[in-house]
Formats: C-alpha cells, sequence, structure tokens
C-alpha cells in the first residue's frame, strides 16, 4: 500500500485475476466466532453444518477423516458478521469481542 | 503529404452532418446515442449510413443518455473504436457515466451541440452543458465552424486513444449556430482519413484470454493515486494534440492550435470568448481597428485542459481581456471562463485587467453590436481603473 502513483496499474485496473484472495478481509472483524465441540451436531455425527452454507465468505471449515469430524475457521477472511452464531441450533458457537 | 484538390468532397453541410460525415470515415465500432435537439441530426444521419451498409458500426438505440455513455464505455473497455453524442439535458442525465468513463481511461468520442441546461426548458445554445461536465476528467474542444467540426472529430480519435493520453474526448459545437447552419466543408477521401486515424491499438482490454478487471473499487488507500495518474494524464495532452494537428495539417493545410489569435501582437484590448462568438469577434475586431482602435481577439478551442501559460503568453502586455462566455456558475468569484482566465494571468508581470462578460445564455442572440457595449465598457473600466468581478450583456435589467 506504499506504492506511489507511477508503480500502479492505471485506473485501478487488476491486471491479475483472482488477486482478491490477497485482501485479507479478516482485519474487518470486530467480533470473532469461538466454536464449542460439545453439542455441535457436525462433530457429534457429521450432520446440521448450517454454520458452513450460511458463511458468506466461505471460513467454516468442515473436515472428515476417518470418520473423525473436526471444525475450524479461516480467520483470514471471516468479518465477524455472526450469521454462523445466529444460525447454530445448538449454541455452539458464541462471539467474542477481538 | 496533402490530398490533392481533385480528391476533396466539397459540400454543403451543417455542424451536425459535418461530424456524422466524420464518425462515418473514422471507421466506429460501436455508437451509442440517445436523440435530443440539437444534436440528432449526428445520430440520425449515422444511422443513415448503417442502414445503407455504408459503416461497419453497431449502432446502439439505448433507452436513455446514461445508458449511451454505460454501452461506450463497455465497448471502449472490449477495445473497440467509440463515439456518441449528446447536449444540455441529455448530457446531463449522462453525468455519473462521464466520470466513470473519463476516469477508466475510455478513449470515447462523444461530440456534443451546446445547448442550454434547464429551466426553463430551452432548446438554443449556449455553454452550461460544456462547463457542467467541466470537472469530469473530458477533454473539451469547442469548434467555430462545420468544417472545425468535421476536422476535430478525425482528430479526436487520435487524440483520446494516443497512449499517453487515454481519456474521452468532448468535441463541442454551437447548437443550432453551427449544429443547424450550412456551411462550405471539405472532406477528404476515405483512404486518407483510414490512414490518418488508423485503427485503436488497446493496452488493457477486456479479452477472455487474458482476464482481468477494469473499474474496481479503490478507497482511501488508493483513490487518490488514481486521481493523481488522472490529472497527469490531461496535463499532458496539448504535446500529443499539438503532434496530431501537425499531422493533420500536412494532410489539409489547416490547424487550429489550442486556440486560435487574430491581431493580438499589438492589441490594448483582446476578446477572448469560444465556439462560433469567435467569428463575431474577429468581424467586431476588424470593424474597430479602422477606427483606430487596437482590438485582438483569442478564440479557445481547447478548454480542457485550460492552456493557461500559452493564453498568459499570448496575451503579451495588452491592457485588458474581455472574456465572453456563455455559461455561469452561479455565486461564482466570476464564471467560468473568467476564472480560468484570471488564474492563467494571475502571475504576469503586467496583469491586465479581465472583464468577464456573461452574453447569450439560452441562445440569446451575441450580435457584433454585445461585443462593442463590452469594449466600451472595459475601455471605461480601464480609465477608471476599477471594474466589477462580472457583468450580464444583452439581458433586460
Amino acid at each position: 500500500m506504499s506504492e506511489k502513483y507511477n508503480e500502479i496499474p492505471m485506473a485501478g485496473n487488476i491486471l491479475e485475476p483472482g488477486n482478491s484472495e490477497k485482501y485479507k478481509t479478516g482485519g474487518w472483524r470486530a467480533e470473532k466466532p469461538i466454536h464449542n465441540n460439545e453439542k455441535c451436531l457436525w462433530i457429534k455425527n457429521g450432520t446440521c453444518g448450517r454454520c458452513w452454507i450460511f458463511c458468506p465468505d466461505m471460513s467454516v471449515i468442515l473436515t472428515e477423516k476417518d470418520g473423525k469430524y473436526s471444525y475450524a475457521y479461516n480467520y483470514d477472511y471471516c468479518k465477524g458478521c455472526g450469521i454462523c452464531a445466529t444460525e447454530c441450533p445448538t449454541d455452539s458457537i458464541h462471539m467474542e469481542k477481538e | 503529404m496533402s490530398v490533392p484538390k481533385d480528391k476533396i468532397t466539397v459540400e454543403g453541410l451543417t455542424g451536425d452532418a459535418a461530424i456524422a460525415h466524420a464518425l462515418k470515415q473514422a471507421d466506429l465500432d460501436v455508437l451509442a446515442a440517445y436523440p435530443i435537439t440539437p444534436q440528432t441530426i449526428i445520430v440520425e444521419d449515422y444511422q443513415r449510413f448503417a442502414a445503407d451498409g455504408e459503416v461497419n458500426a453497431a449502432v446502439i438505440p439505448v433507452e436513455s443518455e446514461h445508458s449511451a455513455m454505460s454501452a461506450c464505455v463497455g465497448a471502449s473497455a472490449v477495445g473497440g473504436r467509440v463515439a456518441t453524442a449528446s447536449a444540455s439535458a441529455g448530457l446531463a442525465l449522462m453525468w455519473e457515466i462521464l466520470y466513470v468513463a473519463a476516469s477508466m481511461r475510455m478513449p470515447i468520442v462523444f461530440t456534443v451541440a451546446n445547448r442550454a441546461l434547464s429551466g426553463p426548458i430551452n432548446i438554443h445554445n449556449d455553454h452550461s452543458d460544456g462547463m457542467g461536465m467541466r470537472d469530469s476528467g473530458f477533454i473539451q474542444l469547442y469548434c467555430q465552424s462545420s468544417q472545425e467540426a468535421y476536422d476535430t472529430t478525425l482528430m479526436a480519435f487520435r487524440l483520446a486513444e494516443h497512449h499517453d493520453v487515454l481519456l474521452p474526448v468532448m468535441v463541442g459545437i454551437d447548437g443550432f449556430i453551427v449544429s443547424h447552419n450550412v456551411e462550405r466543408v471539405e472532406m477528404l477521401p476515405d483512404d486518407v482519413v483510414e490512414k490518418f486515424v488508423g485503427v485503436r491499438v488497446p493496452i488493457q482490454n477486456l479479452n477472455p484470454n487474458t482476464p482481468l478487471t477494469l473499474g474496481p473499487l479503490a478507497l482511501t488507500d488508493y483513490y487518490f493515486e488514481f486521481k493523481e495518474q488522472q490529472s497527469r494524464a490531461i496535463m499532458g495532452v496539448p504535446k500529443v494534440y499539438k503532434e496530431i494537428e501537425a499531422e493533420f495539417e500536412k494532410i489539409t493545410g489547416r490547424k487550429y492550435g489550442l486556440f486560435e489569435t487574430y491581431k493580438t501582437e499589438d492589441a490594448d484590448i483582446i476578446i477572448l470568448a469560444m465556439s462560433s462568438m469567435g467569428g463575431t469577434a474577429k468581424v467586431v475586431a476588424d470593424a474597430l481597428r479602422e477606427r483606430g482602435e487596437k482590438i485582438g481577439v483569442i478564440r479557445l478551442k481547447m478548454f480542457r485542459p485550460f492552456p493557461a501559460e500559452e493564453i498568459a503568453k499570448a496575451v503579451g502586455d495588452a491592457k485588458a481581456v474581455a472574456v465572453f462566455e456563455k455559461a455561469m456558475s452561479f455565486g461564482g468569484a466570476a464564471h467560468p471562463l473568467a476564472v480560468e482566465v484570471r488564474t492563467a494571468l494571475y502571475e504576469a508581470k503586467e496583469r491586465p485587467m479581465v472583464l468577464d462578460f456573461v452574453v447569450g445564455l439560452g441562445g440569446r442572440d451575441v450580435p457584433p453590436t454585445t461585443f462593442v457595449d463590452g469594449i466600451e465598457k472595459t475601455k471605461e473600466y480601464l480609465k477608471a481603473g476599477k471594474a466589477p468581478k462580472y457583468e450580464t450583456l444583452g439581458v433586460r435589467k
């Protein structure tokens, strides 16, 4: 972000497709989601997944390996909107101030 | 090499028709426009060329001027040669996209038959539409005659598409006064125009094989740098324009400059005006010179970028510059043209008096007597050593 006017493409043109990945929108976050495994249906039996469905930033990462389910967030892009916490039917997600 | 006389087509053409012929010969890819008086003939004639198969361009009859300029931006973004036309309220409806076109660096040629803005609604000439788009980032070239409109439209493509420029160009003619009056126009043979205007070589255009994004968001961290680019690009226009015009002069023998000077060398009072008023002003200068008054004329063609240093040089040591302009900036320290001229002359060693006469609004005739009135007032003000910041002439008050 320290480039001078003559060090950036003309008119703001983006010459490299897909470079929005480089923009870590996680920096916008005021609150972050915290997940608790205890009552989570994904962890329990690989069902539900409402947080994953509703997340607008594809920042909920649900994985399964050898019948074992794990849960994570990609905090590089999670903007802290809180939709996952609102949608969770088992109150397994709560928001905490950054 | 100049074109032999027998290859030149001479026709009686209105200013609008002259522009339409230039657009036809410039080999457009897209013309998107919406009709509005007094620009209508440009699009009407061009549509006829298209219907008769004389041009290959896609003519897009859009539902509004906002869409017209938007379609032009899209077509220009894929690398096409693009033009549109409008005036007054139509131009005003394009306003948002004028800024987009300029900031996205789209070399669109925008021909305008300058007309008063509402209200009261009025179809006749003044420069309120051109001055309304003053800060949009368009290059602005105002023409005095149908011939100049033809010539300038051709040169506008070269200027807009030049890689050191890449900015849209407005080519203005006075509504009705030039747009609808028939004058003798010399037209170049098609092959000569084809060679002169060439084919647009885009540098960053939309193409599925090399995907890129044009016109994205830029906030506090980058917006200002893009404005710096844009400002530098437009300030480089005079140099490029002069090169293009020198080439055009070789072919046609005609040139106009950033502005035209007429008997300014020894002038005490210089009339400074744009477009068709330049012709009247020259006649007035001749008549007053017969009475021994040293009057000169600067007829400004390029309003954006404003050639401030060159104007200061051309004014030289004249005692006064009487600006005659057809637009108001309500509540301003002066009106658009005089603001520029006063600023241009502020650093002058012997700063001349700059008078601002607002004339001809809504198509009110500006006959030679209006200029004479202005000159008489200028002489009085010079004697008194002071003058009002501006005044209107030719209005009942």
